[in-house]
């Protein structure tokens, strides 16, 4: 059970929990709310048979997420991304193999006492009309019992941390809401679960909309760290999300597990090289931002009108000298001081360097954050 | 068969020449000193017989179905036999089952069979309100339910009847105006409720103020009811009125 900080919990070792941390440890105490650690995931060959159907679903998918990972499953619809994910919380039963959780098969607990330790998110969002969003949130403390004011405590912490004013939002139902993923995405968190699953959770939504909930929950699990497996069909958003992805290809087999990075630069065969794109380089390009890049001096050069923030992707970049005509482009940082000078050559340069390798995503991404707050 | 009305003889004697029967011997369609000399005799037993009769038929009724309706939930081949064998009782015609039911052991004319008659008219709307209702709970938010770890106990009574609840009221506003209704042609078996004086006053075919006052209290007494459920309804679901953004 997710007991940390709570009156009942004991440092006995619990059958039913990922978690048996000694008080004192420093999970009870990390992040807004003590989360615990995430915990490490694994598929050990796992199949997924239907009974009166000639091809398994998954005929045996092997798969490590490290504890705190962002790992995108993605594939065309009939690959078993879906199916993968909800074999994990035992919504569908395993037909073969074994799945652990922080080193623990999901087969030694009760599906209901499993799926209260893992967050669960799905495209429909799925909250409940005639709860309020507290009581939403609130579920899952509910079911594991919490006593009222740790639950309400935990309740608004959570609205804080996805920006709501828990004093207007709280009380309010579903439907009287805009932007219930946000809110569903908090119920997921409710109880700390070391692993949240999300079933293409910014699927149904405009393209604006899905790239301010992105952002939104990068800078989140920033703050958070859980391990996440997170389904799409969308390669842009793979790359964007995820810190590993794995592609999965028809009748559910593991094409390639890789940082995005990895699989834009070396698709590891034809189906993958097919499934990121004839624009994979472009891609590439919009995993680093410019200050990731050796931006050339703006000495003797005099600053141009068109400008560019530093936390710009390179892509973006890209296509605004294009845009322009080829003329260069002069890069200011945050507090509008020029940060440097970029031209199509000095990106044609970077390219040919095969300078923007692996982990410029990770590192990309908190450049950005940090640039910007 | 022939029916006994039973009932207190409701035509006084019109002689006498009081001035308190000039309008009984005038023979008009409402007289309320009738009405007044009546009520505590006549009307109001029969009022409160009537609430008892469509209490007891409404909860019999409203337990019964719900149980089907829950059964037929989990397990989907029950429903068209249970719907089949409700829809038949429904389409009886009131007076023929009154009197299919009637030379049963242990029924016969008492309140018994009017109850069981009644009753079965409210399981097919109960059943078909109450089994859609529960239908009718979008699938993510069951999956919702169920990802977040509560056992379909749980599910069931946390969130799938509570989403229901707006159709199973309006399940039971229909069974419970219906029963209101047919329980006063109960009165042929049980001679009681408002239909013991409607008849009484049929049967006279002169003096037509108890009748009138009567239906008109069962009229009343439904369209109370019906209210009531509604409040019931706003009090219950208070998120199913709440104005979408």
């Amino acid at each position: 059970m997710l007991t940390s900080g709570s009156p009942e919990y004991s440092d006995r070792e619990t059958r039913s929990g990922f978690f048996p941390l000694p008080r004192d440890h420093p999970a009870h105490d990390e992040g807004p709310s003590s989360f615990p650690q995430a915990a490490a995931l694994e598929l050990r060959n796992v199949s997924k048979r239907y009974p009166g159907q000639k091809e398994p679903a998954i005929p045996g998918l092997s798969l490590s997420v490290e504890a705190g990972e962002v790992c995108v499953l993605v594939g065309p619809s009939g690959s078993g991304k879906t199916t993968a994910m909800r074999l994990i919380n035992r919504i569908i039963s395993l037909s073969g193999g074994d799945i652990l959780i922080g080193g623990r098969s999901v087969l030694d607990h009760q599906p209901t006492e499993l799926r209260k330790q893992i967050g669960y998110v799905i495209q429909q969002i799925g909250l409940f009309p005639h709860l309020t969003v507290n009581e939403n949130i609130a579920t899952v403390p509910k079911l594991l019992g919490w006593n009222k004011a740790r639950t309400e405590a935990r309740v608004r912490e959570l609205l804080e941390l996805i920006g709501m004013d828990p004093d207007d939002i709280g009380p309010r139902y579903p439907a009287q809401l805009s932007g219930g993923q946000r809110v569903g995405v908090a119920r997921a968190l409710a109880a700390d679960p070391p692993l949240m699953l999300m079933d293409e959770p910014f699927g149904a939504i405009d393209p604006i909309s899905r790239a301010r909930l992105q952002d939104e929950f990068l800078r989140l699990q920033e703050q958070v760290r859980k391990t996440v497996v997170f389904v799409t069909h969308d390669i842009d958003e793979a790359i964007k999300m995820g810190d590993r992805i794995a592609i999965l290809r028809q009748g559910g087999v593991l094409a390639q597990h890789a940082t995005p990075a990895e699989i834009l630069t070396e698709p590891a065969d034809e189906f993958v090289a097919e499934f990121v794109g004839e624009d994979r380089a472009l891609k590439r390009l919009g995993l680093a931002t410019l200050a990731d890049i050796e931006l050339l001096s703006p000495n003797g050069l005099a600053p141009g009108p068109a400008r560019v923030p530093l936390s710009a992707t390179v892509r973006d970049a890209l296509s605004r000298l294009i845009a322009g005509g080829g003329s260069p482009l002069t890069v200011v940082d945050g507090e509008e001081q020029v940060a440097g000078i970029v031209t199509l050559e000095l990106l044609g340069s970077v390219l040919g360097d095969g300078a923007l390798g692996d982990g410029v995503h990770a590192d990309g991404s908190s450049v950005a954050a940090e640039r910007e707050s | 068969m022939t029916f006994v009305f039973a009932a207190a003889p409701v035509i006084p004697n019109f002689g006498g020449g009081s001035a308190r029967f000039a309008c009984e011997r005038a023979n008009r369609l409402l007289c309320p000193n009738w009405v007044s000399r009546n009520w505590s005799t006549v009307l109001w037993p029969a009022l409160r017989q009537h609430v008892e009769l469509t209490l007891i038929a409404v909860a019999i009724g409203f337990v019964l179905s719900t149980a089907l309706a829950l059964s037929a939930y989990r397990r989907h081949w029950l429903e068209r036999p249970v719907l089949i064998v409700t829809a038949i009782l429904y389409t009886i015609p009131s007076l023929a089952l009154f009197e299919l039911l009637e030379p049963l052991p242990g029924l016969g004319l008492s309140r018994t069979t009017a109850e069981v008659a009644l009753v079965s008219y409210t399981l097919l709307i109960l059943f078909r309100n109450t089994l859609t209702g529960l239908r009718e709970v979008p699938a993510e938010v069951r999956d919702a339910a169920r990802g977040m770890g509560m056992s379909d106990r749980q599910s069931l009574l946390r969130v799938e009847l509570p989403l229901a609840m707006p159709a199973i009221i309006a399940g039971l506003r229909i069974a419970t105006v219906t029963v209101i209704s047919l329980a006063t042609v109960a009165s042929l078996i049980d001679n009681e409720g408002l239909g013991a004086p409607i008849l009484s006053a049929i049967s006279n075919e002169v003096f037509k103020t108890e009748l009138i006052v009567a239906g008109g209290m069962a009229v009343l007494l439904a369209l109370m009811a019906d209210g009531l459920l509604v409040l019931l309804q706003r009090r219950l679901t208070p998120w199913a009125r709440v104005r979408a953004v």
